[in-house]
């Protein structure tokens, strides 16, 4: 009886675990609109999969990832500014996902569920994905760790110095479409950014070296889970936009914070 | 003789159609500093690029006669400042080991800034900061691209003194890249002009002197005529590389 809302719970808790660290290298490379692109075309994955009746976790992880590849081959040619591309592609991939939707005879999806996620509809089986993908892009971070940063700090000297660019990017982009995938079930795909930004800006504030970042984006994504769904149960609030707005209410909360001066 | 680094022979390289290297070919050996100058879109980074390995030419090859270990220190760097990073872990994502890169920072002069955010320091300070990245690996080739950007002129003579005894205690090749001649002509062994196509070559009294290099970067400081022909200059400096008629870009 009360099952559905720990099996929300502990979904939300294995969404916000790898939300924190992966939120970090949105936040430090500027991927925001980035995110918002993937996490639209995850709506497209939705629709595509459900017309071709194939399984709904491998093409809403596909479509964000050839969307991804694609965005890399289109700003190599230079024949526009990344952030416009990123307007093109993220719109036309939210709006051919509606249209594919609305095309299907038979089915009845539920847009709101995709769009604002549908935390308290997740079953046993979902979180035996959630939590077997969460540990996959934890292992993988962990691994690349070392090499993630320093290509964000700059990625010639890390060239230089041997990393393989294109190899540690691409498997961020792959580790990105993962997790909007899984975030998905939790806020939908218009909010899967604030899911990933919130808690890490959060957590710029109280952290002085990018792990200890890291982990306390992770904490706090955790902790607006339960905040959200926490409203979501006593005021019957939608689940997705309350994580999001527990997110921002701790994002003005750390403004508070003053650093001590050592 | 000093020992040959890296050779780059006969480079060609055009992006979007433009032929930004024409047929240029450079020699770096061991404990001597090259200068590249040139004036602005002359190809300087992109030779740099190059020469780092960070981009591949269209044609022409490029050989080093031993294993290459490069210190680069860019342009300029921008790290976003919501990614917390002190300038001692700045320098130990190059060189894991403690002492390293106490040393590193022991020699560039800043080891009081060890635990400063990165995003903190002054033009000077980063400048340094960089420098200390670049020598961390024992490199045996430093690549500085315009190394004095952003410094004050005292700081200037200073990081330049810095770049010259490190060459020497590392007794490596230095390539650095400049606009500016004046400063660097000291502490340089060799000046390669560059305008898309190498104009001159050689020692620096002799570039000074030359009729490329006064076209190109003499107008304020020396009045001159310039009738361009290159059977003039090509006796006095000896060029290699340099063949009359391949100097397309500027008549």
């Amino acid at each position: 009886m009360i099952d559905f809302l720990l099996y929300a719970l502990l979904a939300g808790l294995g969404v916000g675990l790898v939300a924190g660290p992966l939120g970090c290298f949105v936040v430090w490379r500027r991927m925001a609109y980035f995110g918002d692109t993937l996490a639209h075309s995850a709506l497209l994955g939705v629709s595509l999969g459900v017309m071709l009746d194939i399984n709904l976790n491998i093409t809403v992880t596909a479509i964000p990832l050839m969307m991804a590849l694609g965005l890399v081959f289109l700003e190599q040619r230079g024949l526009l500014s990344l952030d416009t591309l990123l307007g093109i592609l993220s719109h036309s991939a939210l709006a051919a996902g509606l249209i594919v939707i609305s095309l299907l005879p038979d089915v009845r999806v539920d847009l709101m569920s995709l769009l604002f996620g549908d935390l308290l509809a997740v079953t046993k089986s979902d979180l035996g994905v959630i939590y077997s993908v969460s540990a996959v892009v934890l292992i993988l971070l962990a691994i690349l760790w070392k090499q993630l940063i320093n290509i964000t700090v700059n990625p010639e000297l890390a060239a230089i110095e041997g990393t393989n660019v294109t190899v540690v990017s691409t498997a961020l982009m792959l580790i990105t479409a993962l997790v909007i995938a899984l975030a998905m079930k939790v806020v939908g795909v218009l909010l899967i950014t604030a899911l990933l930004i919130i808690p890490a800006a959060t957590a710029r504030r109280l952290s002085h070296t990018p792990e200890k970042m890291a982990v306390v984006a992770s904490i706090i994504a955790m902790t607006t889970v339960v905040m959200g769904l926490a409203m979501s149960w006593f005021i019957d609030t939608p689940a997705g936009p309350s994580v999001v707005v527990s997110a921002a209410l701790l994002f003005c909360l750390s403004l508070l914070y003053r650093r001590q001066l050592n | 003789m000093a020992r040959l680094i890296l050779q780059l022979d006969s480079i060609y390289k055009s992006f979007n159609k433009k032929q930004v290297l024409n047929d240029v070919s450079v020699s770096l050996y061991q404990g001597q500093i090259t200068t590249l100058i040139g004036p602005n879109g002359a190809g300087k980074s992109t030779l740099a690029k190059i020469i780092l390995g960070l981009v591949k030419p269209d044609s022409g090859a490029r050989i080093s006669p031993v294993p290459l270990k490069i210190g680069y220190m860019p342009q300029k760097i921008k790290i976003d400042p919501t990614l917390p990073i002190s300038t001692y872990r700045f320098l130990q994502l190059a060189n894991t080991s403690q002492s390293a890169c106490n040393e590193a920072l022991e020699t560039v002069g800043i080891s009081h800034l060890t635990a400063t955010p990165i995003q903190n320091l002054s033009g000077g300070e980063l400048q340094r900061a960089l420098l200390a990245r670049a020598i961390l690996r024992q490199p045996n080739l430093l690549v500085l691209d315009e190394p004095v950007q952003g410094v004050d002129v005292n700081g200037q003579n200073e990081l330049y003194k810095m770049i010259n005894s490190l060459a020497k205690t590392l007794d490596c090749g230095v390539l650095m890249v400049s606009h500016d001649l004046h400063l660097v002509m000291s502490a340089t062994d060799q000046v390669i002009c560059l305008n898309g196509h190498i104009c001159c070559h050689g020692r620096p009294e002799h570039i000074t002197q030359d009729p490329a290099f006064l076209n190109i970067f003499g107008q304020t400081t020396a009045i001159y005529t310039h009738r361009h022909d290159h059977s003039l200059h090509e006796e006095r400096l000896n060029a290699g590389p340099h063949q009359p008629g391949n100097c397309r870009n500027h008549d």
